[in-house]
């Protein structure tokens, strides 16, 4: 925090989607794109945690001509001069992608379904896994910044990969507190809409209005939608 | 200005021959008093530290080799940040490979001019290729940068053993990409590998020839580099785990049209948005492949046959009576017994019962038993 207080007042220009616009060079782009109201998609990102930058959702196209690139928002530092584009072919086209690979791991998560209306993703075209974890890291870091218990953390690799505690044991540093349910976001609300033989819920979507896509920017992706949520009967 | 003190050499431990070697060349370092405290009298002290590594792939990408070597999970961190303003223990850190050290001591004796004049306008000095595979010479060589890939392969590595056509050369790791043929006469250097969906990489050759199929050749390479993933960013994860899934399923005849280009997508995705050097360069394999070898996924996807004779379920072998002696070697061997035939009779080969292990294939003298 030190490091941003001594460089506050002198702000840097960025240009975010042709528009110059000033920003506090202590900010991630990530928090200057959300000061100025844009609103991308992030799913490892929290304000209270340190970034981590693995979901990769929250890419940008910063650069122009043959030097643009994506980088992940979250953890790219504000520079001055930086020409950031939020929503380019590019940028929307690799958030579809990353998605698509994430919804097919998980199509049970109430939020991905909900981005993916968000995202206009319409189809999805690997197996479901209907696994119950994305690996995005949020409940490790709760534990160990917001807990400071350091219950859980990640073991294996790759695709072996997966969160547990030390040595698959109950740990004694676990306090129970919830911490990390609270923040997860693959096993809060489920979602499997009305039609659960697709991977993609598109309850959101056979509503009419369409909520995400009607109102640009102000969606109603954050409240329950009612046709996701299964009826008691509906529950083998 | 601030000095250096200590320097580590990490080192995969599974190279026991290089621990040894870097181990002996520190102690003799040492004796001679050109490492440790006051280095030949100049108050300078300076030493180096081996550092062995725990078995990981993605250790040698430089952000996840310092998290290794400060006892954290060798995992990658974003690189926004340079590595000359804080890399290890967030200290200002320089970091290169022993083989880059090596041409310095060269550079300081015989001068800048000399060493660049070798290699090609943008790539100076030389390279050491490990060059493996289909190829009569096997081993290290060091070649000057700019030199074509037919003068490794066909001159100092003496071309393919038994009169096989040559097919491709795989450059740089396993997450480089494979070069055809019609690229023989590409100077090597850094910027042209990479032009040409490769990259220099680890510095390995490996050469394949006309029995190598070249969809089981991506599917093999991602599946190792899946691996390998640290598994931290979702792109490199997620993709190469289905990517491995689509090139297992179109080398056991599951595929369809539609793969390649999900395929590109999820390659073209990876190439951008991964954290790391490992997940931007993973889809090279099955990229390259793709774009000089596509007649060959087309073949196995649409006509379901493996060109080269590798992937088990797209071939069936068949006896063919004109070379066929009626040894009797491959009817002895069979483990399934699907040959069938008397002494100096022609064999038959029953498609119901063979296990397409191969065993008669290699086992038959006379060339009589064929993949189709």
């Amino acid at each position: 925090m030190s490091e941003k207080n001594i460089q506050r007042g002198e702000m840097v220009t960025i240009t975010l989607n042709g528009a110059q616009v000033k920003a506090d060079p202590g900010w991630s782009l990530l928090e200057a794109i959300r000061f100025y109201g844009l609103t991308i998609p992030t799913l490892c990102y929290d304000e209270g945690l340190t970034p981590y930058g693995g979901c990769r959702l929250c890419v940008v196209e910063i650069g122009s001509g043959k030097r643009a690139k994506l980088v992940a928002s979250c953890v790219h530092p504000v520079k001055e001069g930086l020409e950031v584009r939020t929503h380019s072919n590019r940028v929307l086209k690799t958030r579809k992608m990353i998605l698509e690979l994430l919804i097919a791991r998980c199509p049970g998560s109430k939020k991905l379904q909900d981005m993916a209306s968000l995202l206009e993703l319409k189809e999805v075209r690997f197996r479901p896994l209907n696994d119950d974890c994305i690996l995005c890291g949020l409940c490790v870091r709760m534990c160990e910044e917001q807990m400071a218990a350091k219950a859980i953390g990640f073991a294996g690799r790759g695709g072996d990969r997966y969160i547990t505690t030390p040595f698959d044991l109950t740990s004694e540093e676990c306090r129970k507190c919830g911490a990390c349910m609270y923040i997860c976001p693959a096993c809060e609300l489920r979602c499997q809409g009305p039609d659960a033989e697709t991977t993609l819920c598109s309850g959101c979507i056979n509503t009419e209005p369409v909520c995400a896509s009607n109102f640009d920017d102000a969606m109603c992706f954050m409240v329950p939608c009612l046709s996701c949520v299964k009826k008691p009967e509906d529950v083998k | 200005m601030k000095k250096a003190s200590l320097s580590s050499v990490y080192v995969r431990n599974e190279y026991p021959l290089a621990v040894k070697n870097i181990t002996i060349a520190i102690q003799q370092a040492r004796e001679l008093g050109i490492l440790g405290d006051d280095i030949l009298g100049s108050w300078f002290d300076f030493d180096v530290r081996i550092n062995r590594g725990g078995g990981t792939f993605v250790c040698g990408e430089s952000t996840a080799l310092m998290a290794s070597l400060e006892g954290k999970p060798g995992e990658p961190r974003a690189k926004y940040i340079h590595t000359s303003e804080k890399g290890l223990w967030d200290k200002p850190s320089n970091l290169n490979n022993v083989e880059t050290w090596a041409n310095v001591p060269l550079i300081i004796n015989k001068g800048s001019a000399w060493f660049s004049s070798i290699g090609t306008d943008s790539s100076k000095g030389t390279k050491v290729f490990s060059l493996v595979g289909k190829i009569n010479n096997t081993g290290l060589v060091e070649v000057p940068m700019g030199i074509t890939l037919r003068e490794i392969i066909f001159d100092i590595g003496g071309g393919i053993p038994g009169g096989r056509a040559f097919k491709a050369v795989q450059t740089g790791g396993p997450s480089g990409g494979c070069i055809p043929e019609s690229l023989l006469n590409l100077p090597v250097d850094y910027e042209r590998l990479t032009e040409v969906g490769s990259m220099m990489g680890s510095g390995g050759m490996i050469v394949m020839d006309e029995d190598n199929c070249m969809v089981d050749i991506a599917r093999y390479y991602i599946n190792f580099l899946q691996e390998e993933s640290c598994g931290k960013c979702v792109p490199c994860r997620e993709g190469l785990f289905r990517l491995g899934e689509i090139l297992t399923d179109i080398t056991k005849g599951r595929g369809r049209m539609e793969d390649i280009p999900l395929i590109e997508d999820i390659s073209g995705m990876m190439k951008d948005a991964s954290l790391c050097g490992l997940g931007t360069t993973a889809p090279n394999p099955v990229m390259s492949t793709l774009n000089y070898f596509r007649d060959e996924y087309i073949a196995h996807i649409r006509d379901g046959k493996c060109p080269a004779g590798v992937c088990r379920e797209l071939i069936t072998f068949i006896i063919d009576a004109d070379n066929c002696t009626g040894c009797g070697v491959c009817l002895k061997n069979c483990p399934s017994g699907a040959i069938t035939g008397e002494k100096k009779q022609v064999h038959v080969l029953d498609a119901k019962k063979c296990t397409k292990c191969g065993i008669c294939y290699d086992s038959c003298r006379f060339d009589a038993v064929k993949k189709e």
